[in-house]
């Protein structure tokens, strides 16, 4: 038993507030470095270089955006749920805080895709919009995040806003098979996925290539807005503990130095 | 377990029924809101009767969400809600009364005041029926989920306007199903497979939402 005892420990410790934000510091160059890499060159790869489609000419192009953002938004959406989970049960906080800083960041994304996509739709389609399936779902999507923003701001407690938030996302990620399913018996039109893992994808290489380096590329960038913000909670909520006075403190010398020199 | 779970329903039902206000405000909101799409749209009968599950499935979520706030915010304000979270009967099973006698005031009503619902909408007979049976099966499902929202925000000294927002989006497959189910008996078409479905989610609905009630409840009351 003091053996699992002293594991426990160990984990709680590698996932305390502060641990994280030592740790995460490290990453924070190498996902910049990463993210704007890939971006760059997917997206001169995507927009000059890759050829135009038979049918949808260069408008389809918009695709390198589109397919990236609403993959993010589901992805974020199910991190939140995880976190919820996490911090529900093993009282985490950091998970809490990753929680906190990632609800924005996703609500983004689902925006940027539903506007791209309507923007796609005008030359394609012929229409901003459509009822159709997966539109309906994403915009649903939309409405379950501003729901748990929503709830973070309502309460003056951080603490209990994210808790409360955390069961909400809980709650959420339970519908949302529901909400898709539903959606999508009741109408479609949207194409099936671009990307599967057991398939080759249908595009030529030329086209998906790109696209894979822009969709790893956006998972990076993900990855370290999340880092950030998840940087920032943590200086809010644990501001009065000794490690963020000291931390705060020490910068401020830092900077005190530069200005005299 | 049992008594207590009996004496919460019968202290909800007693409590509504001395303060009739509370009950009968959300019901006069559903006639009063399906009186304002004739009004709004269309008098023509062929056109109202053609989006009658919709209006009529519209005003019942607004007037549940509406009498949502009131489930748990008296408990919450003089403290009995406390007691109950401390009482040894399991709480989920305590959400799950409450819940059921605050559909009795609401859900219930709603379905028996359909009939008047079809009959401002110029919905034959049968597919009044059709509507009855969609709100029978499909409003205890909207009163567990928005109970949810009204666990979440009933710390909250401005939570009202939080609990549509927070549950809404949860309500859509009820609706899409239940205004389908409407539509296929409007065309004669069999509408059993609809009512599986609302009754599979009422089921979901039962055996999960009190637990993500009762969890919301421990932290309204405990911080």
């Amino acid at each position: 038993m003091s053996f699992i005892k002293r594991w426990w420990q160990l984990f709680e410790q590698t996932v305390s507030p502060k641990y994280f934000y030592r740790i995460s510091e490290r990453f924070i160059p190498w996902l910049t470095l990463l993210a704007t890499l890939l971006i760059s060159i997917a997206t001169v790869w995507g927009l000059a270089f890759a050829p135009a489609d038979y049918l949808q000419g260069n408008s389809y192009r918009i695709i390198f955006i589109h397919v990236p953002a609403a993959s993010l938004a589901m992805s974020a959406y199910f991190l939140l749920a995880i976190c919820g989970v996490i911090s529900l049960v093993w009282k985490v906080k950091t998970a809490e805080m990753v929680a906190r800083a990632v609800a924005p960041i996703g609500a983004l994304f689902c925006f940027l895709a539903l506007v791209t996509g309507g923007i796609w739709g005008k030359p394609t389609w012929g229409t901003y919009w459509v009822w159709d399936a997966r539109l309906t779902s994403m915009l649903v999507l939309l409405f379950l995040y501003m729901g748990v923003i929503a709830l973070y701001n309502a309460y003056e407690s951080s603490a209990t806003g994210a808790k409360a938030a955390a069961i909400l996302a809980v709650v959420g990620i339970v519908n949302l098979p529901i909400i898709k399913y539903s959606v999508v018996w009741w109408n479609t039109l949207h194409q099936g996925a671009t990307f599967t893992l057991t398939q080759k994808p249908k595009m030529p290489t030329e086209m998906w290539l790109p696209l894979l380096l822009m969709l790893l590329g956006f998972y990076c960038l993900f990855g370290l807005l999340t880092i950030l913000r998840t940087r920032n909670v943590i200086l809010e909520r644990e501001r009065r503990s000794q490690w963020v006075r000291e931390l705060v403190k020490a910068e401020a010398a830092k900077r005190g130095a530069n200005r005299g020199l | 377990m049992w008594s207590s779970v009996l004496a919460v329903i019968s202290r909800d039902l007693k409590l509504a029924f001395r303060q009739s206000g509370e009950w009968l405000n959300p019901l006069s909101f559903f006639v009063m809101v399906i009186s304002l799409f004739p009004l709004a749209i269309s008098a023509t009968p062929a056109k109202l009767s053609a989006m009658a599950g919709g209006v009529v499935w519209i005003a019942a979520l607004l007037s549940v969400l509406l009498s949502m706030d009131s489930l748990f915010r008296q408990d919450y304000d003089d403290g009995s809600l406390e007691q109950l979270l401390v009482s040894p009967a399991p709480l989920p099973l305590v959400v799950l009364a409450k819940v059921f006698a605050h559909w009795c005031q609401t859900g219930a009503c709603l379905t028996l005041l359909s009939p008047i619902a079809a009959l401002l909408l110029h919905l034959p007979a049968d597919v009044a029926w059709a509507l009855a049976l969609t709100l029978l099966l499909g409003t205890p499902t909207l009163s567990l989920v928005s109970a949810i929202g009204a666990a979440l925000t009933v710390s909250l000294k401005r939570g009202g306007v939080l609990i549509p927002l927070l549950t809404l989006p949860l309500h859509i497959p009820v609706l899409i199903f239940a205004t389908a189910a409407v539509q296929a008996a409007l065309n004669g078409l069999p509408i059993e497979g609809y009512l599986a479905l609302l009754a599979a989610f009422l089921v979901l609905a039962v055996t999960l939402t009190p637990l993500a009630v009762a969890a919301a409840l421990r932290l309204a009351v405990g911080g």
